[in-house]
């Protein structure tokens, strides 16, 4: 029973956020386009939904609440990261000394780990190069010293991603 | 106000045209595959942010105004391709990375030759 209604929800869910799509890209209201899109929204919907709304994890409306909060944030450390490649691209000794490094994390369910992954990728001297999901394991190519510290000494960032998802140790 | 958001626009065009330059002078000057990968994936990211939303800015206060629903509808689709900009790009590089990782491109270090 439980098991059905949540089945129904997703589909809800998913076919308001097709149509919703749908009506912003087309902008025509015309009952043709309309019609094709509710359709189109209905076939989306009952295929994918299970890719939208996955069953796991409670307190949704909280992590998707925390997750804008920690995005504004986010965009901060981009703006950052183009001044700080900017910098060492400009800077006629280029001040580079690349490392890898690798650490693990208390993170395990799969959107705390892409938005981990992402976050290094766009924040200043980082990239992601490999996720193991099992143990939370991250190793990541840094470009200089100081940016690889704040990943394995610091640890802000993992700290931010893992209280969004609420995933701490 | 509308020479404001002009000013304004011509401000976020140059800044972003600014950080893709210095992507580009990146991928010239910095010595290794992965080291260039920095310089790409970072700058590309916010210098096309920038850019479209500039255009973003200008299509909702000096192209659109008394245009047609589906006309002044463009600034969502340029919202949608910030948000897909932000989610693709890290993405790709991280895969791009992972590749050469994974077949054995050997890190640049401090003091080696340029390859």
């Amino acid at each position: 029973m439980s098991d059905n209604s949540g089945k129904v929800f997703g589909i809800a869910v998913t076919f308001c956020a097709m149509f919703l799509f749908w009506l912003l890209l087309s902008g025509m209201l015309d009952a043709l386009h309309v019609g094709a899109g509710l359709i189109c929204s209905l076939i989306v919907a009952l295929i994918s939904h299970d890719l939208l709304v996955t069953g796991e994890g409670e307190k949704r409306l909280v992590k998707a609440f925390r997750f804008f909060i920690y995005l504004g944030w986010e965009l901060w450390q981009i703006l950052l990261a183009n001044f700080d490649v900017t910098y060492r691209v400009l800077h006629p000794k280029m001040p580079i000394d690349p490392l890898i490094i690798e650490f693990e994390t208390p993170l395990r369910s799969d959107f705390a780990l892409v938005t981990l992954a992402n976050s290094i990728t766009l924040t200043p001297g980082t990239i992601t190069i490999n996720v193991d999901p099992a143990k939370g394991k991250f190793q990541v190519h840094a470009i200089a010293q100081a940016p690889a510290d704040a990943l394995t000494v610091d640890k802000t960032m993992q700290s931010k991603v893992a209280k969004v998802f609420m995933e701490e140790g | 106000m509308v020479e404001l958001i002009v000013v304004i626009v011509t401000i976020l065009l140059a800044a972003g045209v600014f950080f893709m330059l210095s992507g580009a002078i990146g991928l010239l000057r910095l010595p290794d595959f992965y080291t260039r990968l920095h310089a790409t994936g970072k700058c590309d990211t916010l210098g096309e942010v920038l850019i479209i939303f500039g255009l973003l800015l200008y299509h909702i206060f000096v192209y659109s105004p008394g245009a047609e629903l589906s006309v002044q509808l463009v600034p969502v689709k340029l919202l949608f391709l910030i948000g897909f900009i932000f989610l693709a790009n890290p993405t790709a590089t991280h895969a791009i990375m992972k590749a050469a990782y994974n077949t054995g491109v050997k890190p640049w270090k401090k003091g080696d030759p340029r390859m």
